[in-house]
């Protein structure tokens, strides 16, 4: 086994660990935890496969941003001791947990069985220049002009939101 | 090497589970997580795509996947809060109160 | 920017630029409701008036990313009158309401801005943003007054079940990437028939296919659609269930042109969008029997609705997609004036209207009576009104590509949505009682009420001018 395999292998029994964990986790600050976690056991895959900036951006943004967002908001609503958040045992959860390993099953069947053709492909030698900054940035500000201001209003609402729906003086 | 089928068979495992979690956990805050780990899922696939065809473009996607994943942060975190002051709670199954 | 490349995006620099000033004026001028109103109807005006007058100028903008001209100025004519309809009759509803703040028509703004740049869009990446800039607004929207508890259901079950729908469609554009190698859609459609021998291209159509069904508002997606109509403010739910609904087919058209029911493993495509929409007719119709709401009752026919539509973009020829643009046209004025006849009879966020508020309406008020009683008989699909042809187009061009049994059921299930349909022009005419109703009516209202009135009796007796014109713009 080459090294890159040994941590191909590290990561993904991190992200699975933690990505089911955060299912069955009561406690809403645990799972926001175990959700960062995720998070950098994805950039890990970024970087197996070269792409540095959004590796990167993965621990800043998602890690950083996002989630400090979602612990501010728990820790806010007071809810990690509440009564009303018990979730209890029932059927529908048993059918769901079939479903999803059903889903995983036929995603399994379709990648190694029915779609193998397509992917017959080996990384890229340039790989590694497409992930890199400069190579991203020349895109985005050719191809991607468009796209990247759209952006710019989506953040906008974003904010138009918390004033319209969050502010406490809002007349 | 690993070849590619791994790293999307992986990234479908994760859009499952994330899609299992949305369907079993009734915690407003928690649905929103795992959606969010079903977007990781999906760029975690258009990383991989982008690299093995050595083509930028999947990865400004991702770029623009965190963009869209950061405003609906602000906006659904805004909603739960409004929610919260009105009915002191972010079950899921007390916010029916609308009749099928 | 050259100066030609200006002009092609003129109307989208409009709405765009609207809603940065409308901030600005919310800001640093006080009273500025009024001004914002005002505004608002002005910009919108303009982006008619431009984008009919270059309909015939066609180009691609930006590296092939942004289509102008042509059937996208259609589009944005739809979408902006279907705005400035609703625009125009909110004032005095949030007025009426005590809630009218700068910031809703903000978020109009920039949930239209979003609908534009889904339908001139040429590049999935792009298209992806329009709809999530949409649907944030949306999300907003639907939660517009959050003391109201109405309202925040509505948002938060828009927003989970919307943010769930688009992680599908998301995942099918990434398939479709990795099938493909590139996210343009001219490219993609130019190698559909190549590409339609990928099953990771296939699986990717689907998942793309049923993230759009939550936001056009067809099975599977479809729970959401009743609760947040009715919990959402009417004239919000007005501006969701038309202008939403077109610009999510109008990316569906848009990336689906080009495709024939004829091509190799299409008819896979096709036999699910035919499963979706039998399903969704079947169900809206069937279930809005049971509605006494009638918010919810226009919400189950909005689902049914959507069913029909499918039938024209399974079918995938000409007349199927044309007829498709049709429909959507006529639709969104029907639906607007129902929507709006609604708003009228409310005076805060918490009524809620039910058949039995319509008993009498004929005596009371016979005008509005009769708005209602036509916009029912156009969405049941009567001739002469616009509705009927619609549904013809449509039921056409499925018997042309040989699925005539999708006809059949369409037809059947119009025949039972006329039931409810009829039910409340029963009510409005041939029931009576003492109470006498509350229709908070203003000019702009009766303005916007005719003016869906001529609309639809205009598609109905001449429903040809129309479809030469969408016909020739389809590439």
């Amino acid at each position: 086994m080459t090294l890159e395999q040994i941590t191909f292998i590290i990561l993904a029994l991190i992200g699975l660990t933690s990505a089911l964990m955060l299912i069955i986790q009561k406690n809403p600050v645990y799972s926001v935890l175990l959700l960062i976690l995720h998070f950098f056991a994805l950039a890990g895959f970024y970087l197996l496969l070269n792409a540095q900036f959004i590796a990167v951006l993965q621990i800043l943004v998602y890690a950083g941003a996002i989630m400090v967002l979602f612990v501010f908001v728990i820790m806010l609503l007071n809810l990690s001791n509440e009564e009303a958040l018990k979730d209890p045992f029932n059927l529908r959860k048993i059918i769901a947990s079939i479903f999803g390993v059903v889903l995983i099953l036929q995603f399994g069947v379709f990648f190694f069985i029915k779609a193998k053709d397509d992917l017959n492909v080996t990384i890229s030698p340039n790989s590694i220049e497409a992930g890199s900054i400069k190579k991203i940035s020349e895109v985005l500000f050719s191809t991607y002009l468009i796209p990247f201001e759209v952006t710019s209003f989506i953040l906008l609402v974003g904010i138009i939101a918390a004033i319209v729906l969050a502010k406490r003086k809002f007349e | 090497m690993i070849p590619l089928k791994y790293y999307l068979i992986l990234s479908a495992a994760f859009f499952s589970i994330g899609i299992i979690g949305v369907l079993t956990r009734r915690n407003a805050i928690i649905i929103f997580m795992c959606i969010e780990l079903m977007l990781n899922a999906v760029n975690l696939t258009l990383v991989s795509f982008s690299s093995f065809f050595g083509d930028s473009s999947g990865q400004i996607f991702v770029f623009f996947v965190m963009a869209v994943a950061a405003a609906e942060a602000a906006v659904g975190l805004a909603i739960i809060i409004a929610l919260f002051r009105n009915k002191l709670t972010i079950n899921v199954d007390e916010v029916n109160i609308f009749k099928w | 920017m050259e100066q030609q490349t200006f002009l092609n995006i003129l109307p989208i620099l409009i709405v765009s630029t609207t809603t940065i000033a409308t901030i600005f004026v919310e800001a640093f001028y006080k009273r500025s409701d009024n001004l914002i109103y005002w505004l608002s109807i002005v910009s919108l005006i303009l982006t008619l008036i431009y984008s009919i007058l270059t309909i015939n100028v066609q180009n691609l903008n930006f590296s092939n990313t942004l289509h102008s001209g042509g059937i996208t100025n259609l589009f944005y004519f739809v979408l902006s009158l279907t705005s400035l309809l609703v625009i125009i009759s909110a004032r005095d509803y949030l007025l009426r309401a005590k809630y009218h703040h700068g910031e809703f028509y903000i978020l109009i703004f920039s949930s239209l801005l979003g609908m534009m740049l889904m339908a001139s869009s040429r590049d999935l990446i792009l298209t992806f943003l329009g709809l999530e800039l949409m649907s944030l607004s949306f999300y907003v929207l639907a939660g517009y007054n959050r003391k109201v508890l109405f309202n925040n259901e509505a948002s938060l079950k828009y927003f989970l079940l919307g943010a769930f729908a688009s992680g599908f469609l998301l995942y099918g554009i990434a398939l479709i990437y990795g099938s493909a190698q590139t996210t343009n859609i001219l490219l993609i459609v130019n190698e559909f028939n190549n590409l339609l021998l990928k099953p990771l291209f296939v699986l990717g159509l689907v998942l793309l296919l049923i993230g759009f069904s939550f936001k056009v508002a067809s099975v599977p997606f479809h729970m959401w659609v009743p609760d947040v109509y009715e919990g959402s403010p009417t004239v919000v739910s007005a501006l969701m269930s038309t202008a939403g609904k077109t610009a999510a087919f109008a990316a569906l058209i848009i990336s689906f042109y080009g495709s024939t029911t004829s091509q190799v493993n299409f008819e896979i495509v096709a036999k699910i969008i035919s499963y979706l929409a039998i399903a969704s007719m079947l169900i809206g119709s069937i279930t809005a029997i049971a509605q006494t709401n009638l918010k919810r009752m226009l919400a189950y026919s909005s689902i049914a609705h959507a069913g029909y539509m499918l039938i024209g973009i399974a079918s995938a020829n000409k007349l199927g997609m044309s007829g498709v643009i049709f429909y959507l046209i006529v639709y969104s004025f029907m639906n607007v004036a129902s929507f709006i006849l609604i708003s009228l009879m409310e005076n805060d966020f918490e009524k809620r209207i039910s058949l039995n508020d319509f008993i009498g309406l004929a005596n009371t008020h016979p005008w509005y009576a009769a708005i209602m009683a036509l916009m029912m008989f156009a969405l049941s699909g009567l001739p002469p009104f616009g509705g009927f042809f619609g549904k013809y187009y449509v039921f056409l061009a499925a018997i042309k590509a040989d699925l005539t049994y999708l006809a059949v059921i369409g037809v059947i299930s119009s025949v039972i949505s006329a039931y409810f349909y009829l039910r409340v022009v029963v009510y409005m005419y041939f029931r009576t009682n003492e109470e006498r109703k509350d229709i908070f009516h203003t000019s702009a209202d009766n303005f916007v009420l005719v003016l869906c009135t001529l609309f639809v009796l205009q598609l109905g007796i001449t429903p040809n001018l129309v479809l030469d014109l969408i016909t020739r713009f389809l590439p």
